[in-house]
């Protein structure tokens, strides 16, 4: 279970990577955040987010056209 | 080099179109993490109006799809080929070219300007305006929205020149 949840459902590039920044902003190092997309482009990007922040892309899957992502704030 | 990336962007464009560019890469850029500043300058300075009012025209652009924002899968489909000539007879076509895209943009989840500006305001994305081009069309600081800074080429080349990432736009 993740300690935070965004519904960046409906929303398309680059606000899904806007909104996580601004939410893992108010969580503490070693908290999670799960989002929800529906945006294709997420896929790429979530990792790419991940890769150049330091924080910890935990789960990337996809199911009936919505990707879901867990992301894990860096301490 | 020590410190965050930088990213320093020359924005030269304005209309609705090419607003987008300098406004998504500089606010992801800062979400990723990257210190950024956008250099406004010629008709880039009306994207930093406090009373935006952006158009796009497809007249002379041939890259643009001309398609209806509404209707049956079928209708949205079709590219609506207007003749240059036809495009700059008829009066409001401009207007009505642009009320189309932003409908689009809407059905998309397409951020609008507005929002991508203040999300770059709010991640201290740091905006400059050329002061010459201020003049050269008869603008005035209040004109433009709070929080801009007003510079010539060599303010730009103070962060430009130690930049990782420069983008004219």
């Amino acid at each position: 279970m993740a300690d935070k949840e965004l519904d960046a459902r409906g929303l398309n590039c680059p606000l899904p990577i806007l909104r996580t920044k601004k939410m893992l902003n108010e969580l503490t190092g070693g908290q999670t955040l799960r989002i929800i997309a529906t945006d294709p482009g997420a896929v790429k990007d979530f990792q790419a987010f991940a890769k150049q922040t330091g924080n910890d892309l935990l789960e990337s899957g996809e199911a009936n056209g919505e990707y879901t992502f867990v992301i894990k704030k860096k301490a | 080099m020590s410190g965050p990336k930088k990213l320093a962007i020359i924005a030269t464009k304005g209309t609705l179109d090419w607003a987008y560019p300098p406004f998504i890469l500089a606010s992801t850029a800062a979400a990723l993490g990257y210190e950024t500043q956008i250099f406004f300058t010629f008709y880039g300075l009306q994207l930093v109006k406090k009373n935006l009012d952006l158009k796009v025209s497809p007249l002379g652009n041939p890259g643009m799809p001309m398609k209806m924002p509404f209707g049956p899968k079928w209708f949205k489909g079709i590219n609506w080929n207007i003749p240059n000539a036809v495009q700059s007879l008829v009066p409001g076509y401009e207007t009505l070219a642009t009320a189309l895209m932003k409908q689009t943009i809407k059905n998309n989840g397409v951020a609008t300007i507005p929002e991508l500006r203040d999300l770059c305001r709010e991640a201290d994305v740091k905006l400059i305006a050329c002061q010459m081009t201020v003049d050269l069309f008869g603008f005035s600081h209040s004109d433009f929205i709070d929080g801009l800074e007003y510079a010539g080429a060599a303010t730009f080349f103070e962060f430009a020149g130690e930049s990782d990432i420069c983008l004219y736009i």
